[in-house]
């Protein structure tokens, strides 16, 4: 039996404000517990809320980033439920009237090729409070720190169809709200949460299988092992005869395995109600469009341009646009070396090969993007040689000296006198009449060990274009 | 419409109130005679009506994005039946 495996996810973004979504808290994080959690957090008697600007421009932001539907009266629900961490007895969200609604994100897959995955809505709400479970005596010990943090949660459509597709989608939000700066987007510290919503279904069936939902998913690998892992499971129980019960899974990575946490029909009774303490949101054509303006330019115009602009391939760019930070480190060592080209696959084989090994960032790398400009210009100057270059990347990673004063110091500089090359060739020649021989006997095979012999006595520094000529000239002599 | 009384449980158990086994009949015939007014209320014509998300016509006023409040939590604490580690301590939730 062919299976086809349908995704949505749930995606919580921890907005990036001062101060919380209805009162005047702090927001920083690691603060000691409950140090961040006022009068309003804590649901005393007559406390109201009242609603953060910076929060509703953000989210308006991310509606026009994803081309949705803007909503121009949004209205917050109560979500009643009880627990220790929500003192209020209810989490304020948008249910019916969400500020941002309808829009698009596309997608790069692995082969190359777009797809476009429908973004159902995103809705401002409130974050809970954390519960610590151990050493209180049996006790739980709760922090409100968090409680009622701004959250945008963003709901896909059930239109991603792999687990590959499903991480793809989520780097994607990622850059996304990256670029916008309205999130650190750190998974590991909760700023940016996903759940999943995955089914099975025979390839060509119209209905949807019945779902679980996967929750506590804290990075982008998990996110592929979980969906992974909850597909095989219920392709399993389908194919043994049984049913999917409807419920809610949680993802422990340690054990590689998605377990159940409760069973949805009770808990899913939420009794949603508009919430009288806040009035209905509206914003205008002017406000909206105020937002716009401070749109940055984003992840596939940026690509597009790089196309245009620097001539680079799709794949070149599309890694360079990836990341707001990537792409203007990028654009920063064009400016210093004027070779986009060099520029783009020292940034992308190099200086990534380099981050990936040390788990870096490109904000953390140990080269800055004057100091590689600087490297790449010596070799668009013939100076050095594109090999040296990476004689020379390497000791600068062990020093603060400059470009120059490595090569200086270190003897790297190109010979690109003719005289000295040829006194080079001539040696060379003089030292190997066999494979002169041979060369001349037709086997230009040979070519390539001469070369390489004049490269070991150049200790590289022979300039690769007159060397080849001369060497030619010479054998062919 | 009427409401029995094991939708009356189900509803105080959400809603974590304590109604005993004699006030729950009682209570699901005050809370079926509201649903009856309701249900009055559904033969009026409101196609044309926008939803009412407040009773005050009026937008919501915002506020800048500031921090306003003060560290208070020794202050709050001392109302707290239990404290530890400037936690708040609660029956623990999970088995």
């Amino acid at each position: 039996m062919v299976w086809e495996t349908v995704i949505g996810l749930e995606v919580h973004v921890q907005l990036d404000t001062k101060s919380k979504l209805f009162s005047g808290s702090s927001t920083t994080f690691g603060a000691e517990p409950n140090t961040q959690a006022g009068i309003y957090d804590l649901a005393m008697p007559g406390t109201l809320p009242v609603f953060n600007e910076a929060v509703l421009r953000m989210a308006v932001k991310f509606g026009l980033a994803i081309d949705a539907e803007i909503g121009r009266r949004s209205v917050f629900d109560r979500k009643n439920y009880f627990y220790p961490d929500l003192p209020k007895g209810y989490q304020v969200t948008q249910l019916a009237f969400p500020t941002v609604g309808k829009g698009s994100l596309q997608i790069t897959l692995e082969d190359g090729s777009e797809k476009v995955i429908g973004i159902t809505r995103a809705h401002i709400e409130e974050d809970a409070g954390k519960s610590l479970h151990e050493d209180f005596q049996g006790l739980t010990g709760i922090d409100l720190n968090r409680a009622g943090t701004a959250l945008l949660e963003i709901v896909s459509e059930p239109e991603l169809r792999n687990a590959k597709e499903a991480v793809a989608y989520l780097k994607k939000l990622h850059a996304i709200i990256l670029y916008l700066g309205i999130s650190d987007g750190n998974m590991a510290q909760g700023s940016m949460r996903c759940d999943a919503n995955v089914s099975v279904r025979q390839l060509g069936a119209k209905e949807f299988g019945t779902r679980t939902e996967i929750k506590n998913i804290n990075s982008f690998r998990f996110v592929e092992r979980a969906i992974n892992h909850e597909v095989q499971r219920q392709i399993e129980i389908i194919e043994d005869g049984g049913r999917i019960i409807q419920e809610t899974r949680l993802y422990d990575a340690d054990k590689d395995e998605t377990r159940s946490m409760r069973s949805k029909e009770v808990a899913n009774d939420y009794r949603y109600f508009p919430e009288p303490d806040l009035l209905p949101v509206v914003i205008d054509e002017a406000y909206i469009e105020s937002v716009r303006a401070e749109l940055p330019e984003l992840p596939n115009a940026k690509r597009a341009r790089f196309v245009s602009q620097y001539g680079l391939s799709d794949y070149d760019a599309g890694v360079l646009a990836s990341s707001r930070e990537m792409a203007n480190f990028y654009e920063e060592v064009v400016k210093i070396c004027g070779d986009a080209k060099l520029s783009a696959n020292w940034v992308t084989v190099d200086l990534q090969g380099l981050l990936n090994k040390s788990d870096l960032d490109i904000s953390q790398s140990p080269v800055s993007a004057a100091r590689l400009g600087a490297l790449i210009g010596r070799i668009k100057d013939q100076t050095i040689s594109s090999k040296i270059a990476k004689t020379v990347f390497e000791a600068m990673l062990g020093n603060e000296q400059s470009v120059d004063e490595i090569i200086e110091s270190q003897g790297l500089k190109q010979v690109t006198d003719s005289g000295a090359i040829e006194k080079l060739v001539d040696e060379v020649i003089a030292a190997n009449p066999e494979q002169v021989a041979q060369y001349r006997a037709g086997k230009e095979k040979v070519f390539a060990f001469f070369i390489g012999q004049a490269m070991k006595v150049s200790k590289g520094k022979a300039n690769p274009d007159q060397l080849n000529a001369l060497l030619l000239q010479k054998l062919k002599g | 419409m009427a409401l029995e009384k094991s939708d009356v449980e189900k509803i105080a158990h959400l809603a974590r109130l304590h109604i005993d086994a004699t006030e729950a009949q009682e209570v699901a015939n005050r809370i079926s005679s509201i649903l009856d007014l309701i249900n009055q209320m559904q033969s009026v014509e409101t196609r044309n009506v926008a939803p009412l998300a407040h009773p005050f016509d009026a937008v919501q006023r915002l506020r800048p994005d500031v921090v306003t409040e003060k560290n208070e939590r020794e202050y709050l604490q001392k109302i707290a039946p239990s404290v530890q580690n400037g936690l708040y301590l609660v029956p623990k939730v999970i088995e």
